[in-house]
């Protein structure tokens, strides 16, 4: 059941004119994990609730599983929301939040305790039925969303940051729990990210948004080896950006990821323009991030792991030969 | 410059002595204010109030309580709080609920709006209602024509004490409404339903402390109202007298057993109502701690297989 969005419009009429979701289109294929990533204010919540249906576009249309549902109200629409806030009912006991949706829809009374015990299972909860939201840890809460919004079988999964809220540590775990959960479930969801690493990780497919419009769309490693605009080279995996002026005028930006350079030890015959200095050097785990101040003055962020440091010997202060592998040009905002 | 040091030394030291010596003196002080004026202005009246009441012993009590206009005014305020509140928790709710969730055009002036019989006195709101529907009021010709008394009559009475009573209830839900936010509504629609289940399953629910706060709130003074109702009234004795209006006569009338006898049981009421007001509050902040207090026990392991924990806790 794939989402299919065609020219999205949603202009919030208080304060300023400026599109909130201007013209937006992307299908989120089925089966599979789509993240709509993008900075603060890009868009990509407002355009959750689009689909939802938590928000009326002002032009353009959602299609699910093929059928138009632009003018089908929320409750008819059959998503599944899982909010930012997790929005448990307070005064509900995990039980009933999870069988909520079903009372709604007058499934027997046999089905739904079925039903909730299989979700408790698989949100690894059974035992918590009549605990209260307040008496949950955060990444509990958000698993038992989760099992509420998949309750009522829904076409599609609509996350709004769903880890948000939550610790480094835990957020991690919950990550890793979710790609193996969806493994198993394999229901259509759209995740609504600021997280580039968690956008990467967990989906098959990433929108990403600038600005109330999308800058890209594609396969993750797509995006990352073949950013299609400085925005996209910078706001994915982070960069090294020189700019100059072409002798045309047009502005150049030369974008270099810091694992794509090699450093080497200088040579006899190496001339004092193609050496640089390591200003610092700090080990992460496995790899070494450094930094080395160029002859230009610019300074260079680079990457090695541990292995390829020590077999070169290099320490702060040691001059070296740095070589870009690949790098990224455009002018004037095209790629070339 | 050993000198400077050691100015320095004794006057921080001074000073530190002082601040904290003020310190106690302005709590101390502060302290006595509150209790003086809190003795003179609450325990002091409302001790002479029942002492009055049964200065003549139990007997001239109860005769005062009993006589047919005392029991009329005890009958009426309880009726007219009985239809006051239930109105206002209705409309309380409504507007709360329009108000917090929905924006229009005049919103901020609603709001002012549901303020405003509390910012008038009382005495002009019952004052209104005379201009409205009295003999010679706006309304008065049509409703004499009909034959329909609502000016010295039971009617006007309710309607100047539903009118003074309003923002009670709207006010206390409005704001515990804002708090909470629009989250689970939004979830319950998403999950389906539709807007008649949102407010009996999600939204009443939520709100519930912030009405029964509101409600004992407005009852209490839906009972005591006096200025609006005293307008409205007329003080027919055993027909348009509430108990405040019935204490003013016989204090009037120098029958001060009878006039502190009744103002006695209307003063008990009020402080039924602040107890029940308080220990809903304690219970409240009772299940907040042990809820928060029995999460932290079990927020530990988050993501650890209940049974291991059951174990481990064993």
């Amino acid at each position: 059941m794939s989402v299919e969005a065609t020219l999205l419009v949603k202009t919030f009429a208080s304060g300023s004119d400026v599109a909130a979701v201007g013209g937006v289109s992307f299908t989120a294929p089925e089966g599979k994990i789509t993240s709509l990533l993008g900075p603060s204010g890009s868009g990509k919540s407002t355009l959750l609730r689009l689909i939802a249906g938590l928000e009326e576009p002002d032009s353009g249309s959602i299609r699910i599983a093929g059928n138009d549902v632009t003018s089908v109200p929320v409750k008819r629409r059959e998503v599944g929301f899982v909010f930012q806030s997790y929005a448990l009912f307070r005064h509900m006991t995990v039980r009933e939040n999870i069988a909520f949706g079903m009372e709604i829809r007058n499934a027997p009374k046999a089905a739904i305790a079925e039903r909730v015990k299989e979700l408790l299972s698989l949100i690894q909860l059974s035992g918590y039925e009549e605990r209260f939201p307040a008496q949950l840890s955060g990444g509990q809460r958000q698993r038992v969303a989760l099992a509420r919004a998949l309750a009522t079988e829904p076409k599609v999964l609509l996350l709004d940051e769903p880890f948000g809220a939550l610790d480094a540590q835990v957020r991690v775990e919950l990550r890793e729990w979710l790609g193996r959960f969806h493994e198993r479930t394999r229901v259509t969801t759209l995740l609504v990210t600021h997280d580039q690493e968690e956008a990467l990780e967990l989906s098959q497919h990433v929108v990403l948004l600038n600005g109330g419009l999308v800058a890209q769309a594609g396969a993750p490693h797509e995006l990352y080896d073949h950013p299609a605009s400085p925005f996209v080279a910078s706001f994915l995996g982070g960069a090294n950006v020189t700019r100059s002026r072409a002798q045309d005028g047009r502005e150049v930006s030369t974008f270099v990821r810091p694992h794509d350079v090699r450093l080497a030890k200088p040579l006899a015959s190496s001339s004092d323009l193609e050496l640089g200095t390591v200003d610092r050097l700090a080990r992460i785990g496995g790899n070494v991030k450094l930094t080395v101040s160029l002859p230009s003055g610019d300074a260079m962020s680079v990457q090695v792991s541990k292995l390829e440091l020590d077999k070169l010997g290099i320490s702060i202060g040691d001059r070296v030969v740095v070589d870009v592998t690949s790098s990224k040009v455009f002018v004037d905002d095209y790629a070339i | 410059m050993s000198g400077g040091v050691a100015t320095r030394w004794n006057g921080s030291g001074k000073r530190q002595s002082r601040v904290a010596a003020e310190a106690d003196w302005v709590r101390a002080s502060l302290i006595g204010i509150t209790v003086l004026f809190l003795g003179v202005a609450v325990v002091l009246p409302l001790s002479v109030v029942f002492s009055s009441a049964f200065s003549k012993g139990f007997e001239a009590f109860w005769a005062a309580l009993s006589e047919p206009d005392a029991v009329s005014a005890i009958g009426l305020t309880l009726l007219t709080a009985a239809i006051a509140v239930p109105l206002n928790a209705v409309f309380g709710i409504a507007a709360a609920w329009l108000v917090s969730r929905y924006d229009f055009w005049g919103k901020s002036a609603l709001v002012t709006l549901i303020d405003l019989p509390f910012s008038v006195s009382p005495v002009i709101s019952g004052l209104v209602f005379v201009l409205l529907f009295g003999a010679q009021g706006f309304w008065g010709r049509w409703l004499s024509a009909h034959d329909i008394k609502i000016i010295f009559a039971v009617p006007g009475i309710v309607i100047a004490t539903t009118f003074v009573t309003f923002p009670l209830v709207a006010r206390e839900v409005l704001a515990v409404m804002q708090a909470q936010g629009n989250d689970e509504e939004e979830a319950a629609l998403t999950l389906g339903a539709g807007g008649f289940r949102i407010l009996t399953r999600i939204t009443l629910p939520k709100i519930r402390w912030g009405v029964i706060y509101g409600v004992i709130l407005c009852n209490a003074r839906a009972m005591g109202e006096f200025g609006a109702v005293s307008v409205v009234s007329g003080h027919i004795r055993g027909q348009t007298n509430t108990m405040p209006l019935h204490v003013e006569i016989l204090y009037n009338e120098y029958n001060f057993v009878g006039a502190f006898s009744v103002a006695a049981l209307l003063a008990s009421l009020a402080l039924v109502t602040l107890v029940v007001k308080k220990s809903i509050e304690l219970g409240v902040a009772l299940r907040a701690r042990r809820l928060s207090r029995k999460a932290e026990r079990d927020g530990r392991a988050s993501l650890a297989p209940p049974s291991l924990k059951m174990r481990s806790l064993a």
